[in-house]
């Protein structure tokens, strides 16, 4: 608790004290009111100050100026008791509202706790502390063990583990080698690191993410606009209804006093408080919560429409594949594996196609380079070389028939080369891109949550299919330029239902258009492409496809807690004008109501930084 | 010219009332004041933002009397 929060409490307890023994002296007349106005004065000075000073400003429908207002009215009246009731419960809810927004802020600055306080710049005289803002690129920096990474990098010596739960929400370390690259923000676990950097603080994976939580907040969502706009009238609709309910009816009945104590109830619940501040706390504690687990949010527009979410539209490469290429299937017509593969890494030695190189990596040895000779590619066919001395051809179909050689018809999903030696045909060899292994759960999990899924691929008809088949997808549309996938979207755009948003997850390599196009753009992956952090809305932080489902669910959950408040609150208001038109609620209920909303909006919205 | 300035603002009624009151202001094209960060995000037309912000600290001090923009 702050001094200002202690203090406060301290007064608030005085003033209770003080307003309990008042209830037992039985004074009359002016010293019962001087009497009442020591714990008044005690707990609300602050208040008639700043009332005060709003008066002169020109600000009436200042919060403190209503409370004043009703509890002076309250004086007026003789409702002593009642008055001083009212300051210091309003009190009671002003300090509670500052520790939980307190609370709740220090515990989402801890989560982004990741900003790196200094560098360990390599100089000439040794090693010197440096702010990581002047540490020029290129130059050597020595991470210790537990030391955070403070900017971007290569290891050029050292081996070491690094913890990446603060960026990516993945617990298990990532072993680190000479040669790789390094992410600001993580924390170096086990040994020393030499590293070389290869951007500046400014531009390091570590100073955007923060730029990027810092500013989220900034795009409010159209809840908390709502909550914005309907406070400006409805202080002053508040204000009104008190005036007239003052005023009109004693002209009839004559009853002042009884018409004006209502009306003072009116300005107790005239201010929207729990409203103003639980609906951005949510959204607050949503974000903060989210990037908790690697998913790194940027407005609370983008977390309020996540949860409305009726398609998801993937990418395929990268996406719900891993990527990478390998052999899935060798398969020889006549000779053993080995020889097939053999001859196929042979001919592949020197291509740095990914093809090529999976062939290599399943080959699992260094080809030996002084087998090969006379290695021609033949660009959209494949490769040919002199292996052995005797011809050995590695390519596609149409190359094993411009060469006149029969071969295997292959219907498998993935690109197939076929191998020949010396006019034999030796088998074929199947490459595909593996699906992630959580792919398929993801997209049953969205469908759970009456979620179309859509796969758009640049990739061949039967590959798509075979991949979109295999995860069990919607609908599947293959063989696009980029700017088809652009239309795509903008078809999925213009038959989604008014109110359902329609998402894009792709991995931000040549997708940033269409990130941009969809009403969310989710970059998967995102660790160390700028690009996609740029262009998306939502970016996960690893490629995790399960990461998806749980940005939905957060949003689905805080968009909850946001509507209950929100209609939890205005219900509780307009409960209390009611009976207080009535002549049922007084000013002790109303002040009572007006703050236990305040609390339970706020409890209720600080659950919302709490995800699994 | 868009960028950011830390304030200290008390209620999250007064920081929206501080936004609308420095969006009517000349030279403003867009502003959000955020509660729970504590930030001003202001964009105009001119690069030079020091007069601008020098009113907005005048103008958020009649709604807050604890308002209080910092420049970096």
């Amino acid at each position: 608790m702050k001094k200002s929060e202690k203090k406060s409490l301290i007064r608030i307890i005085a003033a209770a004290a003080l307003l309990i023994a008042c209830h037992f002296i039985p004074l009359e007349g002016i010293p019962r009111l001087l009497m009442y106005l020591v714990p008044y004065l005690i707990v609300g000075y602050d208040v008639i100050l700043k009332a005060v000073k709003g008066i002169l400003k020109g600000q009436v429908f200042d919060e403190s100026f209503l409370m004043a207002l009703a509890t002076v009215g309250a004086f007026v009246i003789g409702e002593y008791p009642e008055a001083v009731f009212v300051m210091l419960f309003f009190q009671v809810g002003e300090l509670f509202e500052h520790i939980a927004v307190g609370k709740s802020r220090k515990s989402i600055a801890a989560l982004m706790d990741i900003r790196p306080d200094s560098a360990n710049l390599e100089t000439e005289d040794g090693i010197v502390e440096t702010d990581p803002e002047e540490v020029p690129v290129g130059s050597v920096i020595v991470i210790k063990p537990g030391e955070r990474v403070p900017i971007d990098g290569e290891v050029i010596e050292g081996e070491s583990s690094l913890d990446t739960a603060a960026l990516t929400g993945e617990s298990l370390p990532r072993g680190v080698h000479p040669g790789e690259a390094i992410i600001s923000g993580s924390v170096n676990m086990t040994a020393t690191l030499r590293v070389r950097t290869t951007k500046e603080f400014g531009e390091s994976t570590v100073s955007k993410i923060l730029d990027l939580v810092e500013n989220s907040s900034a795009n409010k969502a159209r809840s908390e606009s709502f909550i914005t706009r309907f406070a400006r009238w409805y202080t002053p609709a508040v204000v009104a209804g008190a005036v007239l309910l003052a005023v009109i009816p004693p002209l009839f009945d004559g009853q002042w006093y009884k018409w004006i104590h209502q009306a003072l109830t009116f300005l107790v619940i005239s201010c929207p408080c729990a409203l103003v501040l639980s609906v951005p706390l949510s959204f607050f504690g949503g974000i903060g919560g989210a990037s908790r687990q690697g998913i790194l949010i940027k407005g609370s527009n983008y977390l309020e429409d996540l949860g409305k979410t009726e398609t998801v539209v993937f990418d395929k490469t990268g996406t719900l594949t891993k990527g990478s290429f390998t052999v899935t299937r060798i398969a020889p017509a006549a000779a053993d594996d080995g020889r097939l593969i053999d001859r196929a890494a042979h001919a592949e030695c020197d291509s740095t196609h990914p093809i090529a190189e999976s062939i290599r990596k399943a080959f699992g040895k260094a080809p030996d380079r002084a087998r090969v000779e006379k290695v021609e590619e033949h660009s959209g066919r494949g490769v040919s070389a002199v292996v052995d001395g005797s011809i050995v051809r590695a390519g596609n179909a149409l190359m094993m028939e411009e060469a006149g050689i029969e071969c295997a018809k292959a219907s498998a999903a993935g690109t197939v080369v076929h191998v020949s030696e010396n006019g034999n045909y030796l088998g074929h060899i199947v490459i595909s891109d593996e699906v992630k292994p959580e792919a398929a759960s993801v997209v049953s999990e969205l469908r759970k949550r009456s979620i179309r899924t859509v796969m758009l691929t640049g990739d061949r008809a039967e590959v798509g299919e075979s991949v979109a088949a295999e995860l069990g997808l919607d609908s599947v549309c293959t063989e696009l330029l980029p700017a088809d996938k652009v239309k795509h979207i903008e078809d999925e755009l213009r038959s989604k239902s008014q109110n359902g948003k329609v998402a894009f997850a792709g991995d931000g390599i040549n997708d940033a258009p269409v990130l941009a196009r969809a009403d969310l753009g989710i970059a998967m992956g995102a660790l160390g492409s700028d690009a996609a952090i740029e262009a998306a809305d939502v970016v996960l932080m690893d490629d995790d496809l399960n990461k998806l489902t749980k940005a939905i669910d957060i949003s689905r959950r805080t968009n909850r807690i946001v509507r209950e408040n929100i209609i939890f609150a205005l219900a509780v208001k307009a409960a209390v004008l009611v009976l207080g038109v009535l002549g049922v609620a007084t000013m002790w209920e109303a002040v009572f109501a007006d703050v236990g909303v305040l609390v339970l909006c706020v409890l209720n919205a600080m659950r919302a930084l709490k995800t699994k | 010219m868009k960028k950011s300035y830390k304030i200290e603002i008390d209620c999250a009624n007064c920081a929206a009332k501080v936004e609308n009151a420095v969006k009517k202001l000349d030279g403003v094209n867009a502003c959000t004041v955020n509660f729970m960060t504590q930030k001003l995000t202001l964009e105009t037309e001119a690069e030079d933002q020091t007069a601008i912000v020098r009113e907005i600290a005048r103008v958020g001090k009649k709604i807050d009397d604890d308002f209080e923009i910092s420049v970096k």
